[in-house]
């Protein structure tokens, strides 16, 4: 579905990601861990054709992804960006209805089949509800869950999802990975997610991705690379792996940070006296 | 999970969609209705504004001279009456309306491309532009016109597309424009562009009264071949305007999440930027720059209509033509002496003064 060939990422001659190689197939649920800029992003936005690759190439359903045109593009691939800050007050229904957009004819009118993609789409998200309200007035993890409706109602093969449940709630937050995971097993989608929320990574993600330092630490199967040592290297924190007793999936402890920052913390306080 | 267990997916099809549908038509009634009121006010007004005027002519003569004008046969017309109505306030009429919806569909393809609530032809500097262009083409002595097409459109067109360019450029910060300086770049280069205006028109040893023609905008001694030079642009702007609403729309979210949903964002921003510069060349073209229309129009219709772009453009193209006839009827006859006011004047008069009115009471509200 995505093949990165010898793919390096930036911006204005700072090189964020070098030397990437994968490969994600139809249907596969990848989750991209790594510590705060560690370059999830920088590689959402290049899979999402927004930032052209400063070397290698991305292919898309065997076309390279920059040849694409938008309308064909946005057939096949889905985004749902981290912060999404509407200005106008259109209604919520309007929005998931731009979704359709790259498969409405130019001068055509609304279809019935455009309208029950959306109205499934917003179903599925459980923002129905928010039809007529304008998108102005919803709170930012209904806003979230629109938005992701919009991508939904796109149809699209691959969705990319950057930290986009970040600001819903637990329950909120399971109802949409069971319904990525819904799609990803009964309908083919192929789902990506940036995120930070290990535990969900763990529960939902059949492969992991860890980014640091702007280099692919470690790529395979949740059950193989989920491991404390492998979580220590990236994140710098001691963590344990535990497998839940009821589900089986493994799911990560933090541990208190070793005394090291308590030293700073002295050295701190030393300066602030000697400024008194 | 079983595909049983999502309840989304047991979508009662024909009930939620005869209700979005109905949903969707209801807001398509109140548009027709608005649509209709906007369009019988609009006949009224072009009535009323040409029965308007020191010569009192009456209503029959109005009716009489159109009705001859389209062919049926009304008797003998008195040539003065003819002259007056049909010559002189009904091409005016026409005009002024057709500038207004100019001007304020220019604005709405300004804000919502920019997605800046302050721009319009004017506060981008892209109306001063296309006086700046116009102007210098009189000093050079172009002028004429072939086939009823003049050159000063395209000159004001040239002059319209040359400060878009540096207001963007002025207003660029790595790569990006920036909402925020984009105003300030507008209003440094337009004042810079009157600025030469003016020097251009003292070298050209003009009266002070022609440069207030242009800066402050003006149909005095406009007519119907005025109307023919406008015709062409104001077309090509509407069409570019009307084909790609959708994306005006879309555009709304912002560059990131348009390319996202699949619009082509370069190609198509230019597009609109070049409906919005022929619009805002057609007007100024034919009479000088004329704020406030373009900034004032579409908010007042969007409280009415809503944010969607297709809507607002047609309905933004009838209000803009209401509003500016009625303030060039105010132009020429608010002065007890006779004289005219540039009608740019009367439109910031009004203009003005309401803007602020929706300023404040927008934003206390978090939106546009």
């Amino acid at each position: 579905m995505i093949r990165v060939e010898a793919l390096d990422l930036g911006y204005e001659g700072r090189l964020v990601l070098t030397g990437l190689n994968f490969q994600v197939d139809r249907g596969e649920f990848l989750g991209i861990l790594g510590p705060n800029g560690s370059g999830k992003s920088t590689l959402l936005h290049a899979l999402s054709g927004l930032l052209p690759p400063k070397k290698g190439r991305i292919i898309v359903k065997s076309e390279p992804l920059g040849g694409l045109p938008s309308r064909l593009r946005a057939q096949i691939l889905a985004v749902v960006p981290q912060s999404t800050d509407v200005r106008f007050p259109f209604s919520c229904l309007e929005i998931v209805l731009m979704g359709r957009y790259p498969h409405r004819r130019r001068l055509g009118t609304l279809t019935d089949a455009d309208l029950v993609w959306a109205l499934k789409s917003m179903r599925r998200t459980t923002t129905a509800h928010l039809k007529e309200r304008p998108i102005i007035e919803v709170s930012g993890g209904e806003g979230q869950r629109v938005v992701i409706a919009r991508a939904l109602a796109q149809d699209p093969e691959i969705l990319l999802l950057d930290e986009a449940t970040s600001s819903l709630d637990v329950r909120k937050k399971l109802e949409i990975f069971e319904l990525l995971k819904f799609m990803s097993e009964t309908r083919g989608l192929t789902v990506l997610c940036a995120m930070h929320d290990l535990n969900l990574a763990a529960l939902y993600c059949r492969r992991l991705m860890f980014i640091k330092h702007g280099r692919v630490v470690v790529d395979g199967p949740t059950d193989q690379v989920f491991t404390p040592a492998i979580l220590r290297e990236v994140y710098e924190t001691p963590m344990e792996v535990v497998r839940h007793p009821g589900h089986q999936r493994p799911y990560a402890v933090m541990l208190p940070l070793s005394p090291g920052t308590r030293e700073d913390e002295a050295a701190m306080e030393a300066l602030e006296a000697a400024q008194s | 999970m079983k595909e049983s267990s999502l309840p989304a997916d047991n979508l009662n099809r024909t009930v939620d969609l005869a209700e979005a549908r109905s949903r969707h038509n209801l807001g398509a009634r109140r548009f027709a209705v608005a649509c209709l009121v906007l369009g019988l006010g609009l006949v009224a007004s072009v009535v009323l504004a040409t029965g308007i005027g020191r010569m009192d002519v009456g209503w029959g003569a109005i009716a009489a001279v159109v009705l001859s004008k389209l062919g049926f046969h009304t008797g003998a017309l008195d040539r003065t009456t003819e002259v007056v109505i049909w010559g002189i306030r009904l091409s005016r009429v026409v005009l002024s309306g057709l500038v207004g919806a100019s001007l304020a569909t220019a604005g709405v393809i300004f804000q919502g491309l920019l997605l800046n609530p302050l721009a319009d032809p004017f506060t981008l500097g892209v109306s001063t532009g296309a006086a700046f262009g116009v102007a210098l083409l009189v000093m050079l002595g172009v002028g004429g016109s072939f086939l009823g097409l003049s050159p000063l459109p395209l000159g004001a067109l040239a002059g319209a597309l040359g400060a878009m360019a540096a207001v963007m450029l002025l207003s660029r910060e790595s790569g990006r424009i920036r909402k925020e300086t984009l105003i300030l770049a507008g209003i440094v280069v337009s004042t810079f562009l009157a600025a030469l205006i003016s020097l251009i028109k003292s070298l050209d040893e003009e009266s002070l009264s022609a440069i207030v023609f242009w800066i402050m905008g003006s149909f005095s001694g406009r007519g119907w071949i005025h109307v023919g030079f406008l015709l062409p642009y104001l077309a090509a702007g509407l069409a570019l305007g009307a084909v790609y609403h959708r994306e005006l729309d879309i555009l709304a979210l912002g560059e990131e999440q348009s390319h996202h949903l699949g619009v082509a964002v370069a190609a198509v921003r230019l597009k609109l930027l070049l409906g919005a510069s022929l619009l805002t060349a057609g007007a100024v073209s034919v009479s000088g720059v004329i704020g406030f229309v373009g900034l004032v129009v579409p908010h007042l219709v969007r409280v009415l209509a809503g944010p969607s772009h297709g809507r607002l453009l047609a309905l933004s193209a009838a209000a803009g033509a209401l509003i500016l006839i009625w303030a060039d009827v105010l132009a020429r006859t608010l002065l007890a002496s006779g004289q005219e006011l540039p009608v740019g004047v009367v439109s910031a008069l009004l203009g003005g003064p309401f803007f602020f009115y929706l300023l404040k009471s927008r934003r206390s509200r978090g939106m546009w």
